[in-house]
C-alpha cells in the first residue's frame, strides 16, 4: 500500500535517472582504475545525482543545457546515450565526440547538450549567450547552466548573471555547492556569503534548496522552469550538495576532515534518501532494488560496448578543425 | 564607389544583415555608433537587439556571443581595441576555436570577431598593440587583416559568411583612408593581393604597414604582395613571385620577434634559394611620447632603405 497523495511513478522514475548516472559513474570508475582504460581525468559526481535528476524532466528535448568538468550525471540526464558517452571517456570511435573530447568535454548537441567544459566558470557566460541566441531566434528554448561552487570566484560568474539580467534572458543558473573546489573547502577562498547572496546582489531570483532530496529539486525546478518559460527572466538556483568521492577518481580526498564523507555517506546520500522515501511511501523492496539493477545492468553492457569499440581514425585528427586552410602540415 | 575604410566596413555588416536576419553585432556602445562610428547609423535601420550595446564584460561578450553562435546565429562581435580582446582570450582561444573539433564536429562558431588593432596616435602601450601572429597560432580560427577599403568590404562580407571563427584585425589609423570600393568583388580567403607587380624584389606585408609599403616603393621594379589573410596566408602567390625575384623582404607593424613575417620567411626559405629579410618592430613596448612612439614604427622610408640595400 503507497501512501496517499504520493506519486509512485514519479518517485521510480526520480530514482531510477539517479541510479543511471550513479551506475554509469561506477563503470566509469571501474574503467579507469581495474581496466585502466579511461585515458585522462574523470571526475565524478557521485553523490550530487539528485540535481540533474530532478531538473532534467522539465526539460523538453530541444532545451538546452551546459555544465562543467563533472558533467556525466548532467549529460545522461539530459537524455545522452550511456554507450557514446562511455566510449568518448574510452577515447573511442563512436564516442559522442569522436573520441576528441573524453569527459571534459563530452557534449550531446542532439539532446540539447551542449558540452562540458575544462575551464572552471567558462560555461556560466556562454549559456547566457545560448539564452541570448535562443530568445534572438524566438524559438521557446530556455537553457540550464551548471557549475560548482569554486566557480562563483571566477569573472564569468560576475559578468554571466549581469548579463542574464541585463537582456532578460530564459535561464537557470544553477550552482551545484558541493563545498570544495578540487581541494580547498571553497569557504575559505570565499568572501561573503557565497553564491546565492551574489546572485541576489545582481538582480536574479535566487532559490536555495537541499540539492540532495530529488523530490524537492524536481518540485521547485517545476516551478522555476515554468516560470522562466513565462516570464523569460533568469533566475538561480543554489543547490547544497556533497562530492562523495574524490575531485578525480584518483584523489583519495586527505583533505576532509576525518569521518565527514562516512558521515555523509550514511544520511545524505541523495540515492539512499529516495529509496528510503519510496520504501516509507510504502514502494515494495523489489521495485526499488529493481531500478539499481536495471542501471547497473545497462551500464555494464555499455562499458563492455565502450571496451569493444575500436580507436578512431588517424586522420580524424585532421577533421573539424575549420573550413578555411588545411590543419595538414605540408609535406616538402 | 569611393568611401572610407570604416564606412566600407558598415557597408558590408548593413548588407548582411538585411541578408540574413541571424547576423547581429554586440559590443560596448555600438548604439551609438561604436567608438570609431564604424557602426553609425546601424542602430537606426536595425534596431538596439541586432545592433546592441554591451556592458563593459569583455569576456560575456565574446562568451555570450560564442553561446548564441552555437544554437543558431551569426554574432558580429566588436571587442572596441584589440589589448581589450585580451580580457576574452580563454572564449576565443579555449572555447570559440575549439568547440567544434573537441565536440567531434557537433558544433559550429560562425562568428567574427572585430578587434581594431595598431599604433594611431599617442594611444600607449595599451591600446597600440598589433597581435596578430598571436592568433595565427590557434588551431581553428582564420586571421583577416584588411588594409583597405575594398578588402575591408569584401572580406569582412566574406568573413560573415564564413562557418568558422575570423579573428578581423582593423588597422584603427585608417578608418578614415578613402578608396574606390567595387562592391561586386568578392573576397577568397587566403588569397593574397599583388599590389605592385616588379621583378627586381618581392615585399610581403599586411594591414596598414602595406599601404606604407606600396607608398615608398612607388613606381620601382618591387613586387608588393599584400597577403590580407594570415591563415590561412597565400604561400603560392609569395613562392611564386621569390622564384622570380629571388628576395624576399616582409615587413610588419607587430613586434619582430616570434612575429609572422618569420613564419613567412621560414616558408619561403625551405622552398626558395632567396635573400631574407624582415622589418618588425622592437620588442620593446609602444609609448606615448611621438618621439618614443616613433622609435617603433616601421616607416616607409625604412621600407625603402631595406629593400635598396637588398638589391645592391
Ligand atoms: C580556470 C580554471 N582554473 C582551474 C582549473 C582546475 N580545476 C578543475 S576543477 C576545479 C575545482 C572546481 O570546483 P567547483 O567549481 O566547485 O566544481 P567541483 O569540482 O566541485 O564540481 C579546479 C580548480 C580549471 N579547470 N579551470
Ligand atoms: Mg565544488
Amino acid at each position: 500500500m503507497t501512501a496517499a497523495n504520493y506519486d509512485t511513478a514519479r518517485g521510480l522514475a526520480l530514482l531510477t535517472m539517479m541510479e543511471r548516472i550513479r551506475a554509469f559513474e561506477e563503470q566509469a570508475e571501474l574503467a579507469a582504475t581495474r581496466d585502466q582504460l579511461v585515458l585522462g581525468a574523470i571526475h565524478l559526481s557521485i553523490g550530487q545525482e539528485a540535481i540533474p535528476a530532478g531538473i532534467m524532466p522539465h526539460l523538453k528535448k530541444t532545451d538546452l543545457i551546459l555544465s562543467t568538468h563533472r558533467g556525466h550525471g548532467h549529460t545522461l540526464a539530459k537524455g545522452a546515450d550511456p554507450t557514446a558517452m562511455m566510449e568518448e571517456l574510452l577515447g573511442r570511435d563512436g564516442g559522442c565526440c569522436g573520441g576528441k573530447g573524453g569527459s571534459m568535454h563530452i557534449a550531446d548537441f542532439g539532446v540539447g547538450m551542449l558540452g562540458a567544459n575544462g575551464v572552471v566558470g567558462a560555461n556560466i557566460h556562454i549559456g547566457a549567450g545560448a539564452a541570448h541566441g535562443a530568445k534572438m531566434l524566438g524559438d521557446g528554448r530556455i537553457v540550464v547552466d551548471f557549475f560548482g561552487d569554486g566557480a562563483i570566484n571566477r569573472g564569468p560568474f560576475l559578468e554571466g548573471l549581469n548579463w542574464a539580467g541585463v537582456f532578460d534572458l530564459p535561464i537557470l543558473f544553477v550552482c551545484e555547492d558541493n563545498q570544495y573546489s578540487a581541494s580547498t573547502k571553497t569557504s575559505d577562498m570565499m568572501s561573503g556569503e557565497g553564491a546565492a547572496a551574489r546572485a541576489r546582489s545582481i538582480g536574479i531570483k535566487t532559490h536555495e534548496i537541499d540539492g540532495n532530496d530529488v523530490e524537492a529539486v524536481y518540485d521547485l525546478a517545476a516551478e522555476i522552469t515554468a516560470r522562466i518559460r513565462e516570464t523569460g527572466k533568469p533566475e538561480f538556483l543554489h543547490a547544497k550538495t556533497y562530492r562523495l568521492h574524490g575531485h578525480t577518481y584518483f584523489d583519495p580526498a586527505a583533505y576532509r576532515p576525518e569521518g565527514e564523507a562516512a558521515e555523509r555517506w550514511a544520511n545524505d546520500d541523495p540515492i539512499q534518501r529516495q529509496r528510503d522515501a519510496l520504501a516509507n511511501a510504502g514502494v515494495g523492496d523489489a521495485q526499488i532494488k529493481e531500478a539499481k539493477q536495471a542501471a547497473d545492468a545497462e551500464m555494464i553492457a555499455a562499458l563492455a560496448a565502450a571496451t569493444a569499440a575500436p580507436w578512431p581514425a588517424d586522420n580524424t585528427v585532421y577533421d573539424d578543425v575549420q573550413d578555411i586552410g588545411s590543419p595538414v602540415q605540408e609535406a616538402f | 564607389m569611393k568611401m572610407t575604410y570604416a564606412d566600407a566596413a558598415k557597408l558590408a555588416l548593413a548588407e548582411c544583415m538585411r541578408a540574413d536576419p541571424t547576423v547581429w553585432a554586440v559590443g560596448e556602445d555600438l548604439g551609438r555608433g561604436g567608438v570609431f562610428q564604424q557602426y553609425k547609423g546601424l542602430c537606426e535601420e536595425f534596431g538596439p537587439d541586432r545592433i546592441s550595446d554591451a556592458p563593459i564584460s569583455e569576456a560575456a561578450i565574446m562568451g555570450a556571443a560564442f553561446g548564441a553562435a552555437m544554437v543558431g546565429t551569426r554574432p558580429v562581435v566588436e571587442m572596441r581595441f584589440a589589448d581589450f580582446a585580451l580580457c576574452a582570450t580563454d572564449e576565443l582561444v579555449n572555447q570559440i576555436a575549439k568547440a567544434r573539433f573537441m565536440f567531434g564536429g557537433q558544433s559550429r562558431a560562425p562568428m567574427v570577431i572585430r578587434k581594431p588593432m595598431g599604433m594611431w596616435r599617442s594611444s600607449a602601450a595599451q591600446h597600440s598593440q598589433s597581435l596578430e601572429s598571436w592568433y595565427v597560432h590557434i588551431p581553428g580560427l582564420v586571421v583577416c587583416c584588411p588594409a583597405t577599403p575594398q578588402d575591408n568590404y569584401s572580406m569582412l562580407k566574406a568573413a560573415i559568411e564564413c562557418d568558422d571563427p575570423v579573428v578581423y584585425l582593423e588597422h584603427k589609423d585608417i578608418w578614415a583612408l578613402e578608396g574606390e570600393v567595387d562592391t561586386s568583388q568578392s573576397y577568397e580567403f587566403g588569397k593574397a593581393v599583388t599590389r605592385q607587380k616588379g621583378d627586381a624584389l618581392t615585399l610581403v606585408s599586411w594591414s596598414h604597414t602595406c599601404n606604407i609599403a606600396l607608398d615608398a616603393v612607388q613606381d620601382t621594379d618591387i613586387e608588393v604582395i599584400d597577403l590580407r589573410s594570415l591563415w590561412p596566408w597565400d604561400k603560392e602567390t609569395v613562392i611564386n613571385s621569390v622564384q622570380r625575384t629571388s628576395r624576399l623582404l616582409i615587413a610588419h607593424e607587430s613586434v619582430q620577434v616570434g612575429g609572422f613575417g618569420a613564419e613567412v620567411a621560414a616558408t619561403v626559405a625551405e622552398k626558395v634559394a632567396c635573400k631574407v629579410k624582415r622589418l618588425g618592430a622592437p620588442r620593446s613596448l609602444i609609448a606615448y611620447a611621438p618621439n618614443l612612439e616613433n622609435q617603433l614604427r616601421i616607416t616607409g622610408d625604412m621600407i625603402a632603405d631595406a629593400a635598396k640595400e637588398m638589391m645592391l
